[in-house]
C-alpha cells in the first residue's frame, strides 16, 4: 500500500512539475504547482513527518501560491511575449542533462543507508513527529536555527532594496 | 545556563549586532560616511573577540581553530577594503543607500559561518547567508540594467547551486547518518562506494560554482561585469574565499576516505580552470571582464593547494588567498579610480597613456598587475611559490609545471596594462581620476601589504603554517 501510494505520488509529482514550466498561461501554471505542492504534502505524510505535511499545505499552498496569483492578476500579463531561446545547442545541453540523470541514478540506485540518526521512524511515531522536531530544533540544532532567521532579515532587506529605493538618475 | 559554551560563536554574535546596529542607524544618519566609519567600527570590535574565540560550540557543530581564524581575518581586510572604496564610487553611481553595508557586514557574516561550520547544514546556511546578500549588492544600482542582469543571472545559478549542495549533503546524511563533518570519515570508510562519490561529485560541483571553477565559471564574466566595481572586487575575493574554506573542511576533515577521488577530480578542474581563465583573459578589451577570468585562473593556483592533500599544501592556500586579497582589490581600486562622471573607466583603451598623467596611480597598477603575474619582489610570486613548492614536494611535478606554463601566459594580459599606461600616448582626454581620502588609504593599504608580504614574508608564512596544520 505504502509502496502504491509512493509510486502515484512520484509519478504525479513529476508530471505536474513538467506541466508547471510548459504552460502557456501563468494562471495554469500556478494551479499546476498547487496541485505539486499538495502531492508532494503527501509525500511528507507517508515519511510520518505530519507537521512538515501541515506546513507544505499552509505556507506554500496557501500563502506562496496566492501571492504568485495576486502578483500575475497585478502585472495583468495580457499576452506572452515570446522570445527565442538565448542559448542555442540543444543537443550538448540534453548530453549533460542525461549524464546528470544518470549521475544520480548511479548514486540512488545502490543506495543502502548504514547508519541510521538517533530518530528513526519507530522513535518517531512513539514521540510524535512535531515533538520530535521542536525538541531537536530548539536544543541540538538552536545554531542552524538562529542563522536561518539572519537569513531571513537579509532577504526581507533585500526585497526592500531592490523593489522600493527610489531610483536616481 | 553554561554561558561559556556559546564563547566560540561571539566574534559571530557580537558582528550580528553590530550589522543590526549598522541597519537601524542608517534610518536615523543622514550622512553615508557615518555608516561607512560605523562598519569599520564594528569590524574592529568583531576582530577584538575573535583571538578568545577558539574552541568548539554545540557539539562540534560550530569550530573556532586557527584555519577559521585565519580565514576570518581574510573576511575582514576583504570587508575593510571594501567599505573604503565604495564611499565615492557609490556617489558616481547614485547608489549611495545605508542598506549596502548592513549587507555587506551581514554577507561576510555569513562567510564566517562557513569558515567555522562544523556541520553540513551550518555550512549551508552559512552559504546562503553570503549568497543572498551577496545577489542584492551585485544588483544595488537599481538603474543600470548591467546591474540587473548580473544579480539576476547569479541568483538563477546560485540557486541551482544551492539545489545541488542540498542534494550532495542528503545523500551524505542518507550514507552516514550524521551532517557533523568530524563524524563523517570513520561512517563513510563504511559506505557504499559509488553513491558516496556522487555525493562528493555534487559537493564540487556547488562549491566550485562558488569559487569559480571551470567548467562551473559560466556566470563569471557576465556577473563581475555588470555588478558596481566595488561589490566585483568584493566578490571576487570573500565569496571565493569562504568557498575555499569549505572546501577545505569538508574534503580534508570530513572526505578524507574518498581522499583518492577528490584530489584527481580538482587536479583536473585545477588545469581546466588555470587554462580558460588565462587563455579567455587574453581576448579581453574590458578590464572587468578581463579581472573577472584572471580570477577564475587564480582560483585554479589556489586549489592546487588542496589538490597537494598535506599540510604545507593547505598553509600555502590560505597564505595565497590572504595574498590574493591585496592585489585583486588593489587592482579594483585602480579602476574605481577611472571611473568619475561621465567616463566608465573599464575599457582598456582608456589605460592609454596614464603614466603621463598620473604616475603614481600607474606605479601603483603596475605594481598590482606584477604581483597577479607572480613575478618577485611582489605578493604573488610568494603565493605562487609555496603552492608550487608544496606540489612538488607530495611529487606533482607535472602539476607545478603546467601551473607556471599558464602564469607565463597570464603575463601577456596583465602585463598589457602596464604596457597601455606606460608606451602609448594618451589617445582621450581624461578628465581626471576621482581620488578621495579613503579610496587613497585602501589602495595604500594594498599596495603595502603586497610589498611587505612579498619582501618579508615569514610572518604571514608562519601564521599561515599554523592554520594549515590543525586540520588533516
Amino acid at each position: 500500500m505504502v509502496e502504491f501510494l509512493f509510486g502515484y505520488f512520484s509519478v504525479v509529482i513529476v508530471i505536474v512539475s513538467v506541466l508547471v514550466v510548459t504552460s502557456r498561461n501563468p494562471v495554469h501554471s500556478v494551479l499546476w504547482m498547487l496541485l505539486l505542492f499538495f502531492h508532494i504534502a503527501g509525500v511528507y505524510l507517508l515519511l510520518n513527518a505530519e507537521f512538515l505535511a501541515a506546513t507544505q499545505v499552509i505556507v506554500y499552498a496557501g500563502a506562496i501560491l496566492v501571492l504568485f496569483l495576486f502578483t500575475i492578476m497585478l502585472l495583468d500579463l495580457r499576452e506572452e511575449i515570446r522570445l527565442g531561446p538565448f542559448t542555442g545547442g540543444w543537443p550538448a545541453a540534453l548530453a549533460i542533462a542525461l549524464a546528470v540523470l544518470i549521475t544520480v541514478v548511479a548514486g540512488i540506485w545502490g543506495l543502502k543507508p548504514a547508519y541510521i540518526g538517533p530518530w528513526g521512524i519507530k522513535e518517531i511515531q512513539t514521540e510524535t513527529h512535531t515533538k520530535a522536531l521542536g525538541k531537536v530544533l530548539f536544543t541540538e540544532y538552536l545554531v542552524p536555527f538562529e542563522i536561518a532567521s539572519v537569513v531571513l532579515l537579509v532577504a526581507i532587506v533585500g526585497a526592500v532594496v531592490l523593489a522600493k529605493k527610489k531610483l536616481k538618475t | 545556563m553554561d554561558w561559556s559554551s556559546f564563547l566560540p560563536l561571539l566574534p559571530e554574535i557580537v558582528f550580528t549586532l553590530m550589522g543590526l546596529l549598522v541597519m537601524t542607524l542608517e534610518l536615523l544618519i543622514r550622512r553615508k560616511e557615518t555608516i561607512a566609519i560605523l562598519t569599520i567600527v564594528s569590524i574592529g570590535v568583531t576582530a577584538y573577540f575573535i583571538p578568545q574565540s577558539l574552541g568548539r560550540a554545540f557539539n562540534g557543530m560550530f569550530v573556532s581553530d586557527t584555519f577559521s581564524v585565519f580565514f576570518k581575518y581574510i573576511f575582514f581586510l576583504n570587508l575593510l577594503l571594501t567599505v573604503l572604496i565604495s564611499l565615492k564610487y557609490l556617489r558616481i553611481e547614485r547608489s549611495e543607500f545605508g542598506e549596502y553595508y548592513s549587507l555587506l557586514i551581514f554577507s561576510t557574516l555569513g562567510m564566517m559561518i562557513m569558515a567555522s561550520a562544523g556541520d553540513l547544514i551550518v555550512l549551508y546556511l552559512g552559504l546562503e547567508l553570503m549568497a543572498l546578500s551577496t545577489y542584492v549588492l551585485a544588483g544595488f544600482v537599481r538603474h543600470s540594467v548591467r546591474s540587473n542582469e548580473a544579480a539576476l543571472k547569479y541568483f538563477l545559478l546560485g540557486a541551482f547551486s544551492s539545489g545541488i549542495v542540498l542534494f550532495g549533503i542528503s545523500l551524505i546524511y542518507a550514507l552516514t547518518g550524521t551532517t557533523l563533518i568530524q563524524e563523517l570519515p570513520h561512517r563513510l570508510t563504511q559506505a557504499e562506494p559509488v553513491a558516496s562519490v556522487v555525493a562528493l561529485v555534487f559537493l564540487v560541483a556547488s562549491f566550485g560554482f562558488k569559487v569559480a571553477l571551470v567548467p562551473f565559471h559560466v556566470w563569471t564574466p557576465d556577473v563581475y561585469e555588470g555588478a558596481p566595481t566595488s561589490v566585483t572586487s568584493f566578490m571576487s575575493v570573500g565569496p571565493k574565499a569562504a568557498g575555499f574554506a569549505a572546501l577545505a573542511r569538508v574534503f580534508i576533515v570530513g572526505l578524507t576516505p574518498l581522499a583518492a577521488h577528490w584530489q584527481w577530480i580538482l587536479a583536473i578542474l585545477a588545469v581546466a580552470t588555470m587554462a580558460v581563465g588565462n587563455i579567455l583573459a587574453i581576448q579581453q578589451v574590458n578590464i572587468k571582464r578581463m579581472l573577472a577570468y584572471s580570477s577564475i585562473a587564480h582560483a585554479g593556483y589556489a586549489v592546487l593547494g588542496l589538490v597537494a592533500f598535506s599540510p604545507n599544501g593547505l598553509s600555502s592556500m590560505l597564505n595565497y588567498l590572504l595574498i590574493y586579497a591585496f592585489m585583486n582589490i588593489g587592482a579594483f581600486s585602480v579602476v574605481i579610480m577611472m571611473r568619475s562622471e561621465g567616463v566608465t573607466g573599464e575599457s582598456l583603451e582608456e589605460y592609454k597613456g596614464l603614466a603621463r598623467r598620473y604616475p603614481f596611480v600607474s606605479a601603483l597598477m603596475l605594481l598590482f598587475m606584477f604581483s597577479l603575474t607572480g613575478i618577485p619582489p611582489t605578493a604573488g610570486f610568494i603565493g605562487k611559490f609555496f603552492i608550487f613548492k608544496a606540489l612538488v614536494e607530495r611529487g606533482l611535478v607535472w602539476l607545478a609545471v603546467v601551473a607556471v606554463i599558464f602564469s607565463v601566459i597570464s603575463a601577456y594580459f596583465y602585463l598589457r596594462v602596464v604596457m597601455y599606461m606606460y608606451m602609448y600616448e594618451p589617445e582621450m582626454e581624461i578628465e581626471g581620476l576621482s581620488l578621495s581620502p579613503a579610496l587613497g588609504l585602501a589602495v595604500l593599504i594594498a599596495a603595502i601589504g603586497v610589498i611587505v608580504i612579498g619582501v618579508y614574508p615569514e610572518p604571514v608564512l608562519t601564521v599561515a603554517a599554523n592554520a594549515g596544520l590543525y586540520l588533516p
